[in-house]
């Protein structure tokens, strides 16, 4: 077997586009949403790829289903994201905290069982997912479709580049949205709450109604993610809304900062380079004959992703949960 | 630094490295495919739930001319790839035989077991067959209520509620001790099932490649019977080291619960990822006991094998339920679970019943794998979506409660199955799961829980 040089340009060209592409733009939104949820309020929302999931098919269908023009379809897919944080705030934000993470990782999983089920295929198209949704967006788009945007190596194709645009865009509004709602009384009393909830209610606050609109904020956010990554990648399928997800945005989380305003867009960008960089490096040790194939195929690199993922969830968790932005002390959260 | 490098999972590493060997093995002898000129073949394939293209292996074929004259079969391998060479170019009729397919495969279209190829000068022709996992319905039955259907099915629902009690009886004492969720234990559940799979097959020392092909039971395989003895002593080793190595340290460090639970879940997205890697894609079976036909019952239809599952999980957890409420562990169990504080001042050891409960958790979710995937498939996905339901029966029964699981468990498998009377099979689980949000509005301690201060 030959063994060929390895291309690190490419390699680098690829870890830098990522890391400021589409799926660092949806991750670090999904994220902001999930910063709400646990870094500000203390809930532990394991299910935010159901939100995502919730925004993304809301949308989807109030254009294959009912023919709404796309600004009333992201109302819908927001609609939907809210209605998936009542269901799943309403019965669990007056226990405690790992009720929360029991129910919600359950509801995203039922969200994606329920969309590729085919009782309802005639609605979300099984596991193919919805695509034709996508037309009205496309007329959107102010970038020429046939153009390449970009500088220098780093060049993407106009409809590409209006979801980055976008997708950064929607992140950058929700930073200052939620910059400004931190700063409020409405952000201090959530926060209050997270550090003791007994301390906010003897203060008369109604824990249970700011725990719930927390809930419903950062789960709109997330909505929002899936909104951009449908539009971005021109399809919308269950089977992009794995369980495992979910710990991608922890991860992001973590490796920003919990509870720090801009954690979530670092966390994405860095989460994105160095799993870019490592699967580009491992793709390229597996086909240029550096790893045999007898010990892993190229399709395997994929799941080496996943359990490097887990593991880094595990060890960011225990021995810097303050991740590279955030304070120890935010998080002493406990449930009990 | 000691837990720097420990904290990565010994029996991780441990499956990683030993698997692997065996992953390679398995890769190593597979087949060839033979090319001639023109043939026509398929590649049998379906998308599981986790959107994965897997073969399907081990499923017959036939290839025949328009008029029925047979030219070639065979049996795809484990890439579910099958071709057979024909003498040249005409229309082939492409039968599957629908039979061989494994337990929850089925047609999409039942009624195309034949696709016509159309083979061209030089080039193969290939029959497309589409497969989907979703579960058969029972053939005999076309809906309606019986009081057969009503009588199998709740069969069927015990049956699933008892396996999923022994996995979960484990999670609630591993709550009730410590007060953490383990989300990682549904791979507890798929390990056990794994290892008893690779000792099923490649025998005691047969998961090195080099001695594979030693005398039973070094190589070879072993029975099934021993392979679920030793799985279910792997669990408990397994149970022993999450403790050992990562939850104790973790507890001593005065890591969170919160972040504890995160901890598993890595730990979970790990393991999934590793199972995965090394056993692959596909529905696969024990090498013992997979086919069996049913016994008749009164009117409930039964396979040998389930039977037997059946009444040894019982056995088992009347065993536990003995032991938790006569022996001094047991009772120093439910102490710390009642109240930890109060139980170590009274001189228990809790450090020690912590152990003891993770050994207990890890076994009993090893067998109950092994048990799960004697009566269904195996599969490197099935802890996670055993444990969605396992947290159902646990909530419902009450969080930290071992009765309460087990009656919760019980409650959900039976209610599973005698959904399907009145919903699709593949929304069956769904309702489970809308149970536990319901369960949560009404009663959130559960049946057997106590009320604790909800908000």
């Amino acid at each position: 077997m030959t063994v060929a040089a390895i291309d690190w340009g490419f390699i680098l060209i690829q870890t830098v586009e990522t890391s400021l592409g589409l799926e660092a733009a949806v991750y670090a939104l999904a994220a902001v949403g999930l910063n709400i949820h646990f870094g500000y309020a203390g809930l532990l929302n394991f299910g935010q790829v159901g939100f995502v999931a919730a925004g993304a098919y809301g949308m989807g269908l109030s254009v294959t289903l009912w023919n709404l023009n796309p600004f009333l379809a992201v109302l819908v897919g927001m609609g939907f994201a809210t209605a998936f944080a009542l269901i799943l705030g309403l019965p669990t934000l007056r226990l405690r905290g790992d009720y929360l993470a029991i129910v919600t990782i359950a509801a995203a999983e039922i969200i994606r069982l329920l969309a590729r089920s085919t009782t309802l295929g005639d609605i979300t198209r099984g596991a193919e997912g919805l695509h034709a949704f996508i037309g009205p967006f496309r007329e959107l788009n102010p970038f020429d479709p046939g153009v390449e945007y970009g500088v220098g190596p780093f060049q993407v194709g106009g409809n590409q580049f209006f979801a980055i645009v976008l997708g950064w865009g929607v992140t950058a509004v929700a930073l200052v949205v939620i910059w400004q709602l931190m700063r409020s009384p409405w952000g201090r009393v959530v926060k209050a709450i997270r550090e003791d909830e007994d301390a906010a209610r003897a203060l008369g606050k109604n824990a249970y109604w700011y725990k719930l609109q927390a809930l419903i904020l950062g789960g709109v956010i997330g909505g929002l993610a899936g909104m951009v990554q449908a539009v971005g990648k021109a399809t919308i399928q269950p089977d992009s809304f794995v369980p495992a997800y979910t710990f991608f945005f922890w991860t992001v989380l973590i490796l920003g900062g919990v509870g720090r305003i801009w954690s979530p867009v670092v966390g994405a960008m860095v989460f994105w380079a160095m799993l870019t960089f490592f699967q580009g490096t491992l793709a390229a040790l597996v086909n240029e004959g550096w790893i045999p194939t007898a010990l892993m195929d190229p399709t395997q690199v994929n799941q080496i992703r996943f359990m490097l993922v887990g593991v880094g969830l595990a060890l960011l968790m225990v021995f810097r949960p303050q991740g590279i932005f955030g304070s120890r002390e935010e998080m002493m959260l406990d449930v009990r | 630094m000691r837990h720097r490098r420990t904290v990565q999972g010994f029996p991780f590493r441990l499956a990683l490295a030993g698997l692997a060997l065996v992953g390679t093995a398995l890769f190593m002898v597979l087949p060839a495919l033979g090319q001639s000129s023109e043939t026509v073949g398929t590649r049998l394939r379906y998308q599981n739930e986790e959107g994965n293209r897997v073969p399907v292996g081990g499923a017959s074929l036939s290839v025949s001319t328009l008029d029925g004259i047979e030219i070639g079969s065979g049996v795809t391998d484990a890439d579910g790839a099958f071709s057979t060479p024909v003498p040249g170019p005409a229309v082939y009729a492409v039968t599957i035989d629908i039979g061989t397919l494994p337990p929850g495969i089925r047609l999409r279209e039942p009624d195309r077991i034949t696709v016509e190829v159309e083979v061209l000068e030089g080039r193969d022709g290939r029959a497309i067959f589409s497969l989907t996992s979703g579960a058969v319905e029972m053939v005999e039955e076309s809906g309606g209520i019986s009081l057969r259907r009503v009588a199998q099915l709740t069969t069927e629902g015990i049956k699933l509620g008892l396996f999923l009690g022994m996995a979960a009886i484990g999670l609630s004492l591993v709550f009730g001790t410590t007060g953490l969720v383990n989300f990682a234990h549904g791979e507890m559940v798929t390990w056990g099932m794994l290892s008893a799979y690779f000792f099923n097959y490649f025998g005691l020392a047969g998961a090195f490649g080099f001695m594979a092909g030693w005398w039973p039971p070094l190589g070879d395989g072993v029975n099934l019977i021993l392979a679920a003895v030793l799985a279910v002593l792997i669990g408990g080793l397994t149970g022993y080291l999450m403790d050992r190595w990562i939850f104790r340290p973790l507890r001593t460090r005065g890591v969170s619960l919160i972040a504890q639970m995160v901890v598993t879940i890595g730990l979970s997205i790990l393991a999934r990822y590793v199972f995965l890697f090394i056993f692959g894609g596909n529905l696969r079976f024990f090498r013992d006991y997979s086919a069996q036909s049913a016994l008749q019952i009164w009117i409930i239809e039964i396979t040998p094998k389930d039977l037997i599952t059946v009444v040894l999980s019982v056995l088992i957890l009347l065993g536990v339920g003995l032991f938790l409420q006569r022996t001094q562990t047991g009772k120093a169990m439910r102490a710390v679970a009642d109240n930890r504080d109060l139980a170590e001042s009274s001189g228990i050891n809790v450090q020690g019943v912590i152990r003891t409960v993770w050994i207990g958790a890890g076994a009993l979710a090893g067998l109950g794998g092994v048990f799960i995937g004697l009566a269904e498939q195996l599969s490197w996905l099935i802890g996670f979506r055993m444990l969605l339901l396992i947290f159902a029966g646990v909530v419902l029964g009450g969080l930290g409660t071992a009765y309460g699981a087990l009656l919760g468990c019980l409650l959900v498998g039976i209610g599973i199955q005698l959904s399907t009377l009145f919903i699709p099979v593949e929304l069956k689980n769904i309702g489970a799961l809308v149970v536990l949000a319901l369960v949560l509005v009404v009663r959130p301690q559960g049946i057997l829980g106590r009320r604790e201060r909800f908000g």
